[in-house]
């Protein structure tokens, strides 16, 4: 279970890389790292899962006195939580960024800007 | 073509050294120290039954007001991009097609129903899964569906910035109010835990939690209705 997370989080990663690595588009290369994006965040989750254990919330499910035995483990998924929310701050970012270029350049095609290339 | 060997050959390197980790990986089977001492002192400490929330807006809420102010610095930087360059003036030349019945009638069902889940998740931020944050998006979603419907409306940008700046402080002025009152910057016992479960517990969280969902919503709205707002032309 952990190891087919583990491997879709990873294969993700290689695919989002991939495509911001070989596309041209602007608005395509934000797709591909939001993708990558999501893969890294699989992987943080399927760290933290153990086997047989439930979510970190205090219910009938899991007494208060057991809970160390019951639950997985919670840091990972504060962390995760925290990295979404950056990561869509990213994404919104980028586009904004986007729109910019667009409105400057009137193209999204990432080789017509050589202004930086050297 | 060569430029496209290389790239293959970067992630080749990158999936051996994934695959070398997978393989080397073992999971845990005992929680390690710092989730086991989340785990037997939340209930005592804090009174929140979700450990996650407890972690986030307790035990590192330092780290949440930085989060939070990350993401202010965002909507502030979009607002910024977006916004240069008098737009109002310009109006709008081609018109939009109607949105449809469906899509219009719709939302005036939904848009009120969405905007209460998301006050029910970040008010139980702290006794189910959800919190400020997934409040706060879902509180953004509502706004997300009244863009779709009608393009053009205007979202007053005032408002929106005096609901997230008026949370934002409230949301530092617990913080140290728990400096004077409780044991430390942030601390949620300066308001009694109560029972653990019931609405009314985990003591400052559930306040806290509902100040950054309406923090977080205002938030992603001014981001969604700045990005809107750039369809002219």
């Amino acid at each position: 279970m952990v190891q087919i997370a583990m491997a879709t989080g990873f294969i993700l990663i290689l695919m989002g890389l991939y495509g911001a690595l070989t596309n041209h588009n602007i608005l395509r290369i934000i797709v591909s790292f939001s993708v990558a994006n999501t893969g890294v965040n699989i992987i943080l989750v399927a760290v933290g899962y153990m086997h047989g254990r439930t979510a970190p919330i205090l219910n009938e499910a899991v007494p208060v006195a057991e809970a160390a035995a019951r639950i997985i483990d919670p840091v990972p998924q504060a962390l995760v939580l925290t990295a979404i929310v950056i990561g869509l701050g990213i994404t919104t970012l980028m586009l904004a960024f986007a729109y910019k270029l667009y409105e400057r350049k009137g193209t999204l095609d990432i080789s017509k800007f050589s202004e930086l290339k050297w | 073509m060569i430029k496209r060997v290389i790239v293959l050959l970067f992630l080749l390197g990158l999936g051996l050294l994934f695959i070398a980790f997978m393989q080397g990986y073992t999971p845990d089977s005992e929680l390690n120290l710092t989730g086991r001492y989340y785990a037997e002192h939340t209930a005592q400490d804090i009174g929140a039954t979700n450990i996650v929330t407890a972690i986030i807006v307790t035990y590192r809420g330092l780290d949440t007001i930085g989060e939070v102010t990350v993401l202010f610095l965002t909507a502030a930087i979009v607002g910024m991009l977006l916004s240069r360059g008098n737009r109002k003036g310009k109006s709008l030349q081609r018109e939009l097609p109607q949105s449809g019945e469906l899509l219009t009638t719709g939302s005036y069902l939904l848009v009120p129903l969405i905007l209460l889940l998301g006050a029910y998740v970040f008010i139980n931020g702290h006794l189910t899964p959800g919190g400020g944050f997934q409040g706060g998006a879902i509180v953004a979603s509502a706004i997300l569906l009244m863009l779709l419907t009608d393009p053009l409306r205007h979202f007053s940008h005032q408002l929106i910035a005096i609901v997230e700046s008026i949370s934002g402080l409230l949301f530092v002025i617990i913080g140290v109010l728990g400096l004077f009152y409780a044991g430390g910057f942030l601390d949620n016992r300066i308001l009694p835990t109560g029972e653990l479960g019931s609405l009314f517990s985990a003591g400052a969280i559930p306040v806290i939690y509902s100040l950054i969902g309406l923090k977080v919503g205002a938030e992603f709205s001014s981001m969604l209705v700045n990005l809107s707002e750039t369809e002219d032309s």
